[in-house]
């Protein structure tokens, strides 16, 4: 074994370039705090600018609610808009949960054979291309109460990117990988679980990034389309109420609402996938040429 | 190790009436100009899409469902093929796994077949910070981590650059010679089918056929010496005669 000793010093010795850590130089550390500094600043500027607006023209507050009017508004009606906010949010990560485990658990069906695909494929793209503002009202009248016609609104919308993803990942698994399992005599469970799955990650994070932002979207349209009301109903009901009673400034803060929601739901869907993906994905790596 | 293969693909005709024995320790290049089928060959021994007429035939008792000896082969692909969301050890580990042996039971086994392609301290790096010999080493050990009789190997450094070529050429040599291994070879490269083995088949084309059968007995240590050295460049001139030769029969079946 003397012989793989001194082979390993040299193979040690020639794969240095991917041990070389390259130090953080203070321009990039300065460019990290500019790349948060920078996006917060041009949004304070532009709420600052509004606010001038209102202030100058004096616009009145049945027109166009002024910044300080809406965060005052976030406080008085919080406790209108809390409930609500959280019916919505139920709706959307409910929504979201069933689709990605129907998503997923029918794309592993689906490539099981190619007669189960051309068999079902055709149902998923007619929910997919059908609008789904179009069947709303069909919905509320099929289902036992609005909640569950809301929830499988946003579930049909964001079921489909997420099941197509996962389609294409499960069908583009390295051919010569696939021969690999084939030779060491793998069940086909073994070569779902060790090879298809692992290898479609990246595609499930884009289908769980899509997915997340459109079933809050199709929460809300839903809501709209269903008109729910009374102490079930979410946040796209308060829009539409604040709005019947000029009551702008309670409408500004339920989109104000609205939109961190959205942002929160793309931030912890992008985590996720850096979390899965980091370590080994071309598209979660950080480029240094 | 004794089989014998006559075998046809359906619609072009990739191999006709192909036979070869190979003795158990053999170092055998397959040898051919592309097209020739020698890839074909070398996937049906491993298993991978039937013959679609003859037959391989095994010494071992043990042979499994596919017609394959049990855990008695191993491949090393063109590629690396590496599974990226697994670290070098992960990857080692596959064949292993797959038979169900316990990370704990498997770890000794793969310690030493890293150790013996020179990988033991990049366990848990991940394929992209590995160079590209670097992850066909890789290939290599997890071909040899289930310890098999037979190493099949496809064209594994043709994508490689000249100087980590002969590197992984003399490291292939040396498992060799140290696990008494037998080991098919195809390529398209008449020297690194000269400095590897010890016998050389050359294919020819249209239809693909054993074209000429060379052994190579050499009482020389192959070395950075052989490599320059009379009996090497004569060996080359053979092997690169038979080629041209296979090759124009090849053309002329056109």
């Amino acid at each position: 074994m003397s012989d793989a000793v001194s082979f390993d010093k040299a193979s040690t010795e020639a794969g240095t370039d991917s041990q070389v850590v390259i130090p953080v130089s203070r321009s990039s550390v300065g460019e990290r705090v500019l790349s948060i500094v920078v996006p917060v600043f041009m949004v304070l500027l532009a709420i600052a600018a509004w606010q001038a607006h209102i202030m100058i023209n004096q616009v009145p507050r049945y027109i166009m609610p002024a910044p300080l009017d809406v965060v005052n508004a976030l406080f008085t009606d919080w406790g209108t808009l809390a409930p609500s906010l959280l019916v919505t949010l139920r709706i959307t990560m409910m929504a979201l949960g069933i689709a990605l485990i129907g998503g997923v658990g029918l794309a592993i069906i689906l490539v099981q054979s190619r007669w189960i695909e051309l068999a079902l494929f055709p149902f998923a793209v007619i929910l997919q291309v059908t609008p789904m503002i179009a069947i709303a009202p069909l919905l509320i009248i099929y289902m036992p109460d609005t909640q569950s016609a809301l929830l499988t609104c946003a579930f049909v919308v964001a079921f489909f990117p997420i099941l197509s993803n996962m389609v294409a990942g499960l069908k583009s698994v390295d051919h010569n990988l696939l021969n690999l399992f084939e030779l060491y005599g793998a069940s086909r469970w073994q070569t779902l679980i060790h090879l298809k799955l692992p290898s479609s990650l990246p595609y499930f994070a884009a289908g769980l990034r899509i997915g997340g932002g459109l079933s809050l979207i199709a929460a809300v349209v839903a809501e709209f389309a269903a008109g729910s009301a009374g102490k079930g109903s979410g946040l796209a009901f308060r829009l539409l109420e604040s709005g019947y009673r000029l009551n702008y400034p309670r409408l500004y803060a339920a989109l104000v609402l609205l939109m961190v929601t959205g942002v929160a739901i793309f931030t912890l869907t992008s985590l996720i996938s850096w979390a899965m993906l980091h370590r080994w994905h071309e598209s979660a790596l950080k480029r240094e040429n | 190790m004794r089989h014998v293969g006559k075998l046809f693909s359906n619609g072009t005709l990739a191999l006709k009436d192909m036979s070869l024995d190979v003795q158990r320790g053999e170092f055998l290049s397959l040898l051919g100009p592309s097209g020739c089928g020698k890839s074909t060959a070398l996937r049906i021994i491993a298993g991978l899409g039937a013959p679609s007429s003859g037959t391989i035939d095994w010494p071992s008792s043990k042979i499994s469902k596919k017609g394959l000896p049990e855990g008695d082969v191993g491949f090393v692909f063109q590629e690396p093929t590496l599974m990226p969301w697994q670290t070098v050890w992960g990857n080692v580990y596959l064949p292993l796994r797959l038979r169900g042996v316990s990370k704990a039971d498997a770890h000794p086994a793969i310690m030493e077949v890293l150790a013996s392609v020179g990988l033991a301290d990049f366990t848990k790096s991940y394929p992209r910070e590995l160079s590209g010999g670097m992850k066909m080493r890789v290939s290599i050990a997890r071909a040899l981590v289930t310890k098999p009789k037979l190493l099949l190997m496809d064209e594994p450094f043709a994508a490689l650059d000249e100087i980590t070529r002969q590197k992984l050429n003399d490291d292939v040599l040396r498992l060799w010679r140290e696990t008494g291994i037998t080991v098919i070879f195809v390529t398209h490269s008449v020297f690194e089918s000269a400095f590897l083995s010890n016998r050389i088949v050359v294919m020819r084309a249209r239809p693909g056929q054993v074209y000429a059968d060379l052994p190579l007995e050499t009482s020389a240590v192959r070395d950075e010496h052989y490599r320059t050295s009379e009996e090497y460049r004569a060996t080359t001139d053979t092997v690169s005669r038979a080629l041209q030769e296979a090759i124009m029969r090849g053309a002329q079946a056109r």
